[in-house]
């Protein structure tokens, strides 16, 4: 197996084969903790730097472990990864701490990260792997930042609420609130809203990819009658 | 005497859906005359604003999927959700409560399954629920029936839907509340002491009931649906009653009689779990669905906390409806139920 191109990393990260909307991975953090902007900034900061480190050790012992044993050694790592975040942010963003609760440990049964660990860091060097892992993390973390704007915007009427969590006393003003006497929907906020935006958000990309199939396969040049196959079977010695 | 040699099959020719519909919907005119008499004309401008945006809508999505909007709109399917959805609102609701139930009932309870047919659940009740989990203030406040609150005029009624705080309704608990809310009164004691209760039930409601009963009685004799489903539910519902009214006293869940005269009972009964897309197929899949509706429907009225329980007790019974139907299915004809079948 080659080792894909960075922009095939990045293609596949991002859209094609995005965590959240495609592969439906991680869906349990995904719907529970994205009911907020800043909820979901940090719960995405947090995979990121699971899935990177994560991939760069699963990367550096490829190697060494054998087929037998990697689950339980890439488990292991990802745990370790998961250990040192969680006191990271109780050190330093301690009430976002409280507020992810069993959510930050959780990061260790998230799919995405043991799928990838196996799927592609076990196969490929060090540093496509390391790519990969903030790729996909990357991936992961837009969508649920749009998919915790969308639930804070419906369900509050405002966004970018308790921002000081993550990034200081500065970040409090960041709070804008579009209309005062916004009549709250609360479903957004309650977790059949999360079902409901993450339905609409993947009908939507598949929307869009089915609109840019149709418009390929419009701009294709025509096939002319009378025009020859061309013969595929054979070798050129 | 002529005599008409006529040879089967007795061919006739069945109700299509729009017919159907246009049924269901004359059926319930006495029940909306009734609640326009005793709750003023909130619910008819609900009706007509709910009608328009949800054919609107329908008309988009059905766009957007690819569908003949002209013919699929002719079948009033939208227009009897609506309808349905738009009975059970507290009249005088602003215009954006309206809005997102109508949404929600088209968008998220129809057309997201497939559209007509194809929904899993009541899109009505859908649409209702998303509403009263999201907005549970402006879904609780009930306009005081005529005879114990001032009935607004069209033109309040009006400027209340879209003008936000401009027509300052008087409301009142509704009865199912305030039996509810009980603390320490004997049944007989809470009833002549509250102006909310009547005869029977609550003042207004036993008689909105009473004509959504007769609007569904037309219905069934016209053959739009079986006796099953309503008739499994009441019992069922009655059943419940009867065991906890505790001879009245101070704990007790009120008679049988005022729970099939409260609140959404009949309406319930008659135009909601008998929608035959949601609910279960076979007549013995309807007695179980109905009577399990109305169990659920006193148990939750009784002990939840919430204004009624229809709607939490008919989605419910939809997620259960195709087990129901697995269970229940009939025996072709000619054939021996056998227990190999089953397996």
């Amino acid at each position: 197996m080659t080792t894909p191109t960075y922009a095939t990393l990045t293609h596949n990260g991002l859209w094609k084969n995005n965590p959240a909307l495609v592969q439906l991975l991680g869906l349990c953090p995904l719907l529970a903790v994205s009911a907020s902007v800043v909820n979901s900034l940090g719960l995405a900061a947090a995979t990121l730097f699971v899935l990177i480190s994560s991939n760069l050790c699963v990367s550096v012992v490829r190697n060494v472990v054998s087929d037998t044993i990697r689950l339980p050694v890439f488990v292991m790592i990802i745990a370790a990864s998961v250990t040192a975040i969680e006191l990271l942010m109780q050190a330093y963003t301690y009430e976002l701490y409280q507020i992810l609760g069993i959510f930050l440990p959780l990061i260790t049964t998230n799919c995405i990260i043991l799928g990838r660990a196996d799927a592609f860091a076990a196969k490929n060097p060090v540093l496509p792997s390391i790519y990969d892992g903030f790729i996909m993390g990357v991936g992961f973390g837009a969508v649920l930042v749009v998919l915790g704007a969308i639930r804070e915007l419906l369900g509050t009427g405002g966004l970018f609420a308790n921002m000081q969590l993550l990034f200081g006393e500065t970040a409090r003003h960041w709070h804008v609130v579009f209309s005062a006497d916004y009549p709250a929907l609360l479903l957004a906020i309650l977790p059949p809203g999360a079902f409901i935006v993450t339905g609409f958000l993947i009908a939507g990309k598949n929307a869009w990819d089915n609109a840019a199939t149709r418009r390929a396969e419009a701009n294709r040049a025509p096939i002319v009658a009378g025009t020859k196959r061309v013969r595929v079977t054979g070798k050129i010695s | 005497m002529s005599f008409l040699r006529i040879t089967s099959p007795h061919g006739h020719s069945p109700l299509n859906t729009a017919q159907v519909m246009q049924a269901v919907l004359l059926a319930t005119l006495p029940g909306i005359a009734v609640l326009t008499w005793f709750f003023g004309p909130g619910t008819l401008i609900n009706i007509v604003f709910g009608g328009a945006l949800a054919l609107a809508l329908e008309a988009i999505a059905l766009r957007l999927r690819d569908r003949n909007p002209q013919r699929y709109l002719q079948d009033y399917s939208v227009l009897v959700t609506s309808t349905l959805l738009c009975i059970a609102l507290p009249p005088y609701a602003p215009w954006w409560l309206v809005a997102t139930g109508i949404l929600s009932s088209v968008i998220l309870g129809k057309h997201v399954f497939g559209g007509l047919g194809y929904n899993p659940f009541n899109p009505a009740m859908v649409g209702y629920v998303v509403l009263l989990i999201s907005f549970p203030l402006q879904m609780s406040s009930w306009q005081a029936p005529r005879g114990l609150g001032e009935i607004p005029g069209v033109t309040e009624s009006l400027t209340a839907l879209f003008v936000p705080a401009s027509y300052d309704g008087v409301t009142m608990a509704t009865p199912l509340d305030l039996l509810r809310q009980n603390k320490g009164l004997l049944l007989d004691d809470l009833f002549s002491s509250t102006p909310q209760f009547s005869q029977w039930a609550g003042v207004g409601w036993e008689w909105v009931n009473i004509a959504f009963l007769a609007g569904g009685a037309w219905l069934i004799y016209r053959g739009i649906f079986t006796w099953h489903a309503p008739l499994a539910m009441l019992l069922a519902l009655g059943l419940c009653a009867a065991i906890g009214f505790d001879s009245g006293s101070s704990e007790s869940g009120g008679s049988p009689l005022f729970h099939w005269l409260s609140g959404a009972t009949m309406f319930g009964a008659f135009f909601i779990i008998t929608d035959p897309v949601s609910g279960a197929t076979s007549n013995r899949g309807r007695l179980i669905f109905g009577a399990l509706v109305g169990v659920l429907l006193y148990l939750i009225r009784v002990a939840g906390n919430y204004p009624d329980a229809l709607a939490f007790a008919v989605l419910i019974l939809n997620f259960a409806a195709p087990f129901i139907d697995q269970y229940t299915q009939p025996v072709t004809y000619g054939h021996k139920p056998s227990r190999e079948d089953d397996e």
